[in-house]
């Protein structure tokens, strides 16, 4: 599921919601506000979402990303979903725990290992 | 390698393109100057955020509003002053994003991340400057 003007790369395996980024860095207002609407709108279109969230190929990413990403775990939340993380490199982990976000998103090393945590 | 001071001043009239081209011309003094690949990082993410909140925060997005950009690279630190034409804001005012009740908050986080990656954060009064250091160096224990 993906189209010419999407910033991202959304597959479905065995009714996880996987998401990728197409850029490097998720930086760019537009771009930020383009990556919510899309990751909402997959929440939004599933009863009980199963969303895991790769952040593979990433380098950079700002505080408004941030806020998607907090915006995307509170409609999982409200729908009784789950959301996983994964993929993370290491500087970006450090915002994370900066900002003590890598207590309230559920955060794994790889998909591999955030696909087996699905239920 | 060291080099000259890298020493910019710019009027940002634009968001989009004027922040791309600070960001351009202070990622080459960096790596000219010997910052590490984990300062690049840091001074990149502190500009992008200290830049948003002038224009979005500071000058609420109005048409006609600019930004004033100072910058001075050389092998010992980068420095910088943003400038908005809003009213200002005391810092103190604003709550600490990873206190538990403002978890699930989805903003507030970008002065955070400033003055955990800066070595020296200040807000001249009233408010509508801000003044960032970077001291280069080994990189932080993480």
């Amino acid at each position: 599921m993906s189209n010419p003007t999407s910033v991202l790369n959304i597959s479905d395996e065995a009714g996880v919601k996987k998401i990728t980024f197409m850029q490097k860095s998720i930086i760019d207002e537009v771009v930020i506000h383009q990556i919510g609407k899309e990751i909402v709108a997959v929440i939004d279109g599933v009863a009980q979402p199963k969303v895991l969230i790769s952040f593979n190929g990433v380098d950079h990413l700002s505080s408004a990303a941030l806020g998607v990403l907090i915006t995307c775990h509170n409609r999982v939340r409200v729908k009784n979903g789950q959301l996983y993380l994964s993929d993370i490199s290491k500087p970006i982990f450090e915002i994370f725990k900066i900002t003590k976000l890598n207590k309230m998103f559920q955060i794994a090393d790889t998909s591999e290992s955030a696909m087996k945590n699905f239920k | 390698m060291r080099s000259e001071p890298y020493i910019q001043n710019k009027t940002l009239t634009d968001l989009r393109t004027d922040l791309q081209k600070v960001q351009e011309g202070v990622a080459l003094a960096l790596i000219q100057n010997g910052y590490t690949d984990f300062a690049q990082f840091a001074i990149r993410l502190c500009l992008e955020e200290s830049i948003v909140n002038a224009f979005r925060h500071g000058n609420r997005s109005e048409p006609g509003k600019v930004v004033q950009f100072h910058c001075k690279i050389d092998g010992e630190s980068a420095e910088f002053k943003i400038q908005d034409e809003g009213v200002g804001f005391d810092p103190a005012g604003v709550p600490d994003p990873t206190a538990e009740e403002n978890l699930e908050i989805p903003s507030g986080r970008g002065l955070m991340l400033m003055r955990a990656y800066m070595s020296e954060v200040e807000h001249v009064a009233p408010g509508n400057m801000i003044r960032m250091k970077y001291k280069n160096g080994p990189d932080p224990a993480q």
